[in-house]
């Protein structure tokens, strides 16, 4: 009983980290049709701004400034290099991906090719025990952020005028358009907003791996774009709900298959939402 | 006196030519009908004037050359209603028509007025809407605000008889406060509302005039249209 609740804790908080990258890449995705391989760039730099802040700070500020560096990052990159692109899909794939690579070496050059420890905080350390189960506190600190940022996102999308415009949108773009709104500016809004889940995601990820590396946003983003397509584009509940999915699968395969193998079967999970939804769970 | 000139207007998608130089004013009060047989470059010429397919000519509103943005045409007040409705199925009726209004006052009253049944089911999905309901909706999003000149393409289309009759209605009533560009395939609502009329017939203008001049003669209608009435 206690393995099941540590592994199934886990991957929950595996899935946390998992939705906060696929839930902006989701809606940037849905709404602007953006195929954003440099959505992980934002998370390693959320990631490291948080550790390089963190020696000035204390820790909840450096990742008050690691979410905002990775939101300004995104707006940046949405204005200067995928505004000019839109439409052009095959462009915007090779500055993403060209862009994602020329970050993880950027950072590789900065900061050093190896993992740096990162900063532990005194409210993320400790073990709670749950059913018999010891489990580290920072899985229920992971989970209580996803659940805040899913909260936020669902609040925003459902009470705002911009949240309204992303919604629209997501079903025809081209119609907002024709109702006299430059959706040009919720395209920069949903970028900022997935830049700093992402950023968040990275922090967060400092602190479950206790170490970032200029390759962390890369293997997170693999992971995320599976959620996002199993979620469906543009649906934060689809990305929350394929998240869990993921994330269980992958915890629970690995303990009672062999190491590698949960990989394998969200893979196989991809490949039949693919063949029985092809647009995803949520659409 | 006009409020919307069409000059030399040229469309060509996917490396087909659409529109070879298509020219036209819309008459500054009253209905003007765009007619053709199918594929006659009808929706192709309305989604130019709003911006929504690249074009070669210009089009002037009220005198002076629109914005290329599809956004700031309408901001300047042109309304567009396109064919298949384009409703937003996943948001509500009140969704769909508070995204619409641009204004500090729409005019809810009149939309209301107009369609009580919006009213009545503002909190059902728009998705969940039979296609009477959902044209009246898609027609009430350019109604709640303060247009110039409304831009309605094929408003009857797939709709029963009945329904056909009270959005006729509604345009009737709206067309005496806004000029209303409209293509329309059913010559009986054309005959109700539209004053002057344009048909195109393989992307160019072939006969302008008095709608009831058309629509009188029979063989002339038979002939650009190739349709009977």
């Amino acid at each position: 009983m206690s393995t099941i609740v540590l592994l199934a804790v886990t991957g929950l908080g595996l899935a946390a980290l998992y939705f906060l990258v696929a839930s902006g890449l989701s809606l940037v995705f849905g709404l602007a049709d953006v195929l954003n391989f440099a959505h992980g760039l934002f998370l390693s730099l959320g990631a490291y701004a948080t550790w390089v802040a963190a020696e000035h700070m204390s820790i909840e500020a450096a990742i008050a400034v690691g979410v905002a560096v990775g939101a300004g990052a995104a707006v940046l990159v949405e204005l200067i290099m995928i505004r000019p692109l839109y439409t052009r899909t095959i462009e915007q794939v090779l500055v993403t991906v060209g862009l994602s690579m020329a970050g993880v070496a950027l950072l590789q050059a900065v900061f050093g090719a190896d993992p740096k420890p990162f900063p532990r905080p005194q409210w993320a350390s400790g073990v709670l025990e749950v059913f018999g189960a010891r489990i580290p506190v920072d899985r229920f600190v992971l989970i209580g952020a996803a659940l805040l940022v899913f909260g936020a996102l669902m609040a925003f999308l459902k009470w705002t005028r911009y949240g309204l415009i992303v919604r629209a949108g997501v079903e025809n773009r081209e119609m907002v358009t024709a109702l006299g709104i430059d959706v040009r500016k919720a395209f920069t809004l949903v970028f900022a907003i997935g830049g700093a889940a992402a950023a968040l995601a990275g922090a967060l990820a400092g602190i479950y791996f206790t170490t970032v590396s200029p390759a962390t946003g890369g293997s997170l983003l693999i992971f995320a774009f599976i959620v996002v397509v199993i979620g469906g584009m543009g649906s934060v509940p689809g990305s929350a709900f394929a998240a869990i999915a993921v994330g269980l699968l992958q915890q629970f395969v690995n303990y009672y298959g062999t190491s590698g193998a949960g990989d394998i079967c969200v893979v196989a999970l991809l490949a039949i939402v693919l063949l029985v939804r092809p647009k995803g769970l949520a659409r | 006196m006009s409020i919307l000139s069409v000059s030399d207007l040229r469309v060509k998608l996917s490396g087909l030519d659409i529109l070879h130089g298509v020219s036209f004013d819309v008459a500054a009060t009253g209905v003007t009908a765009l007619l053709g047989r199918n594929g006659a470059g009808k929706t192709t010429t309305l989604r130019a004037v709003m911006g929504l397919a690249p074009y070669s000519g210009t089009v002037s509103f009220a005198g002076s050359p629109l914005d290329t943005r599809t956004f700031k045409r309408v901001q300047a007040g042109l309304g567009y209603v396109p064919e298949d409705r384009c409703i937003f199925a996943g948001l509500t009726v009140a969704e769909n028509l508070k995204l619409a209004s641009r204004t500090a006052k729409p005019d809810y009253d009149l939309v209301f007025g107009l369609f009580p049944e919006l009213s009545q089911r503002s909190a059902q999905k728009a998705g969940s809407l039979s296609g009477g309901q959902q044209q009246m909706l898609s027609l009430g999003r350019v109604l709640l605000n303060g247009n110039r000149l409304l831009v309605i393409d094929e408003p009857t289309k797939g709709l029963a008889p009945k329904v056909v009759t009270e959005v006729a209605s509604a345009l009737e009533r709206v067309a005496l406060a806004v000029p209303v560009l409209l293509v329309e395939q059913n010559l009986a609502v054309v005959r109700r509302l539209a004053s002057e009329a344009i048909v195109l017939s393989g992307g160019k203008v072939t006969w302008t005039g008095q709608s009831q001049t058309l629509l009188e003669d029979a063989a002339l209608t038979k002939s650009l249209l190739g349709v009977g009435h």
